[in-house]
């Protein structure tokens, strides 16, 4: 057995779900956990029974960072990082909070955003 | 105890340095090329007894090849292998391995840059791009350091003023180590009331961006006293990596210098008990605390307050980080080179005003990528064979 090497792969499909407006991760058929970013074969155990799964949007923020820039540079912005409940950590950002006003074990919802480029941004989820 | 056939099988018998600080008017070669001198000479040797070539580079996509041409050289077994800054410790292992096989005789341990003079910021072909990362605009290597501290402060309590106390403590041992590129007074307010660049970090809780190349010349073990200066034993390695993006890091208060640290340890048959200085690749002020904890100097969550009072400062009880680390003395992009050459400085007793009395081992732990490979070695004089 091999695995398919032609046509769309894990990336492409991801980012084709993303244009119509569906957030997956990837489910292993064998081991039962999820993978972000796509990839070929199930990163904790080797399996090739990986799914695409709508991922829920529920997350929870592990981490923070506010990067400092020049007002002519963009000015501020906050960096997350944030646990889905699927099991899987993203690199995002949280929008409409503060650079600095990113608690971290907050509840966030997941967002598409970015038009041709894009990608999944968050929302705090007001408790 | 099992005797790994690796302890003590090689030894540092030259070190040199060139450019740190700021060399303008020089590239990245010149600096590696005067580097290499520099380590040959010390060593007592010519480049052309060079067989062995363990290279890196920030800007040359094939280092060890391009680096040897410079020299001159045509060796025998050469390796480039880019794991980041901790590249040049895990070379120090391969060189080992590869004089203890037979692959070459007299190895040559070398990164430079010119990155401070030629572009003013971090050069790094390991700041390739991600593109579930590139959209939300992190700050290359900065942000992920940054989430780290993050979250080690909400974990475990670790305050900035903890993180200030390694920044003070480098600069500390910078001022008495003339060759390092920042001195002067650096207090914790100087520290907090710094710039904010990625919070929860200041200008002061990061590396400098400087030019710099370093270079050791590796021998086996029975050649080691065939040269003038004191060797310095190569006592255990061990390497570790889990991840490449901070975002694959499976708990980010733990790094895999937990795996790599007793690796080293075993090999060597040590404990932290039997260390006398640390060098550790202090990037950022965490890494220091990351990696005090994560090698076993003090339990996972206390490295915060394992700092404070000065304890890893000049007059404190643990020497750490005695050139003044990258956030005081010097930080090329790629730093591992240069813990090692201070290292060597320290068993060897030729750091002066900053010598650990009485140092007979050292520790020298490096850092890759955003706490991505972590390389550990451990060295001894020959009291420790």
């Amino acid at each position: 057995m091999t695995l398919e090497d032609r046509g769309p792969g894990p990336d492409a499909i991801y980012r084709e779900e993303l244009l119509a407006g569906r957030f997956t991760v990837q489910t292993c058929g064998d081991c039962g956990q999820s993978s972000f970013p796509p990839r070929v074969f199930c990163k904790h155990c080797g399996s090739a029974a990986l799914t695409r799964v709508e991922a829920s949007g529920d997350g929870v923020v592990y981490s923070t960072s506010a990067v400092r820039n020049r007002p002519d540079k963009g000015g501020d912005h906050n960096i997350a990082l944030v646990d889905l409940a699927e099991g899987v950590r993203l690199l995002t950002r949280v929008d409409g909070a503060g650079p600095t006003e990113v608690p971290i074990g907050a509840r966030v919802k997941a967002r598409i955003v970015g038009g041709d480029v894009p990608h999944v941004v968050f929302d705090l989820v007001k408790e | 105890m099992t005797h790994h056939e690796l302890r003590g099988a090689s030894a540092v018998v030259g070190v040199g340095l060139a450019g740190c600080g700021e060399a303008p008017g020089r590239t990245a070669m010149e600096l590696i090329g005067s580097a290499a001198w520099n380590a040959v000479t010390d060593a007592g040797l010519k480049m052309t007894d060079i067989d062995g070539v363990f290279g890196v580079s920030a800007v040359h996509g094939m280092p060890s090849v391009t680096i040897s041409e410079y020299l001159g050289i045509k060796p025998s077994y050469s390796d480039g292998s880019m794991i980041g800054g901790s590249s040049n410790v895990a070379h120090i292992l391969q060189a080992t391995m590869a004089i203890r096989a037979g692959l070459c005789s007299t190895a040559l341990v070398i990164y430079g840059s010119n990155q401070k003079s030629a572009s003013g910021k971090l050069v790094s072909s390991a700041a390739e791009f991600n593109p579930y990362e590139q959209p939300y605009k992190p700050r290359f290597p900065i942000t992920a350091y940054a989430l780290a501290a993050a979250r080690h402060m909400h974990q475990f309590g670790t305050t900035r003023q903890q993180l200030a106390e390694v920044a003070v403590a480098a600069r500390g041992w910078a001022n008495l180590n003339p060759e390092a590129y920042m001195h002067g007074p650096l207090s914790i307010d100087d520290v907090l009331n710094a710039r904010m660049v990625c919070d929860p970090f200041g200008l002061f809780d990061c590396c400098l961006v400087t030019d710099g190349a370093g270079a050791l010349v590796v021998v086996g073990r029975d050649r080691a006293k065939d040269f003038p200066k004191k060797p310095v034993y190569f006592l255990g390695g061990g390497m570790a990596h889990w991840h490449r993006s901070i975002m694959q890091m499976p708990d980010i208060t733990v790094t895999a210098a937990s795996e790599s640290g007793p690796r080293a340890f075993e090999m060597a048959g040590m404990e932290p008990a039997d260390i006398d200085v640390l060098e550790l690749y202090d990037a950022f002020t965490i890494n220091t605390i990351l990696f005090l904890e994560d090698l076993g100097f003090c339990p996972k969550g206390e490295g915060g307050r394992f700092v404070e009072g000065g304890r890893i400062a000049p007059g404190g009880s643990l020497p750490v980080n005695t050139n003044g680390g990258g956030l005081s003395c010097v930080h090329p992009g790629m730093y591992g080179t240069f813990i090692l050459v201070e290292a060597i400085r320290q068993l060897r007793g030729e750091a002066g005003d900053r010598q650990a009395k009485g140092a007979e081992t050292a520790i020298v732990h490096g850092n890759g990528g955003v706490l991505s490979s972590q390389v550990t070695s451990i060295f001894g004089t020959e009291a420790t064979l």
